[in-house]
């Protein structure tokens, strides 16, 4: 198969991707996103002889809008641009899962200073402020008391972004300093870590360290259940123990798996691209 | 090998390198872009964007 690469920066996710494919005998067309003017009807031609796009754009914007296009073009994407587009805002991701049934931490969104106040009021210290859009665990504020609160609406509602003004408030999930991330796809988990830290966020991006975390049977269902909630697809999906089980913060799109590489024994990218070589199967039959 | 756009130190290159990856100069601590890899051509690397990563 060929396998079109839509991208703007190779990572070592995207390297050990292009490794593998290339190793099995699959063509790779790397499409710079930077690059390509994306028409309304006809694709670029760098997508005339791709059996299946794969979005690995950092970027969420061109990662969503490229998406829509490629889909539009009758091209096989994965993620599907429904995926992109509920997965790259927080407020839509928190709500899909609500709407799923899949357990998911108390939030709300406002969209003043003063009723975002209200929620902060109502959740009480410490809860959680984070941006709508953004990641690595960028400008999520941990509040603890209203005067910091206050501080840090003041700056979001003068500083940011309109995003910004998208008040996105969440209750404060006193987990045991680690969550969970499983890499799934559609809903079948390829690997699970624990990212463990001192500090209240546990990303790997802000230096959690990571180890190989065996999903138990009330895992491995709301896997499935976030997975199907956001339109399925290759999906990094997030989850903190809240001692009586478990809670879904939030389900990544265009997941970084180098840390799940390292942490585990599953050679990730040899599992994801068995998955495109069966979505090729059923998306482009012979 | 290839020259930093940044300092012009000499940048010690991986053999897998790929057009689109990010390297690092050791000397003045510049990201750089790989735009060509046959002969290696470095640049400055984009800025860091706040829609970036996951």
């Amino acid at each position: 198969m060929n396998v079109g690469i839509l991208y703007s920066r190779i990572r070592k996710d995207e390297k050990l991707l292009l490794a593998e494919l290339r190793e099995r005998g699959h063509e790779v067309t790397k499409i710079d996103v930077r690059k390509v003017q994306f028409g309304l009807t006809e694709p670029p031609e760098i997508f005339d002889d791709v059996d299946i796009v794969l979005d690995r754009c950092l970027a969420t914007s061109r990662s969503k809008y490229a998406t829509q296009y490629v889909a539009a073009y009758g091209i096989p994407v994965i993620n599907s641009p429904e995926t992109a587009e509920v997965c790259a805002d927080k407020a839509k991701n928190s709500l899909a899962l609500a709407q799923a049934g899949v357990p998911t931490p108390a939030t709300d969104v406002a969209f003043t200073k003063e009723s975002a106040m209200e929620s902060i009021e109502k959740f009480g210290y410490p809860c959680v402020l984070k941006p709508v859009v953004g990641s690595w665990g960028r400008l999520m504020a941990k509040l603890d008391s209203r005067d910091a609160a206050e501080a840090i609406l003041e700056h979001k509602a003068t500083l940011g972004h309109y995003e910004h003004k998208v008040f996105y408030i969440q209750e404060f999930v006193d987990k045991p300093g680690r969550d969970i991330r499983v890499l799934a796809t559609d809903g079948e988990p390829v690997a699970a870590m624990v990212r463990s830290s001192d500090h209240w966020l546990t990303n790997a991006a802000k230096g959690a360290t990571t180890e190989a975390f065996e999903l138990d049977d009330e895992a491995l269902e709301l896997v499935k259940k976030a997975s199907d909630a956001v339109g399925g697809g290759l999906l990094g999906i997030d989850l903190m123990e809240t001692g009586d089980g478990y809670t879904v913060h939030e389900v990544n799109h265009t997941v970084e798996f180098k840390a799940l590489t390292d942490a585990t024994d599953v050679d990730v990218p040899a599992k994801v691209v068995d998955w495109l070589e069966s979505k090729v199967k059923v998306e482009v039959p012979a | 090998m290839a020259e930093c756009v940044e300092c012009g130190a000499d940048v010690a290159l991986h053999d897998d390198l790929e057009i689109g990856e990010i390297v690092d100069c050791t000397t003045c601590g510049a990201e750089l872009e790989v735009v060509d890899v046959n002969p290696p051509v470095l640049e400055k690397a984009p800025e860091l964007e706040e829609d970036w990563g996951e």
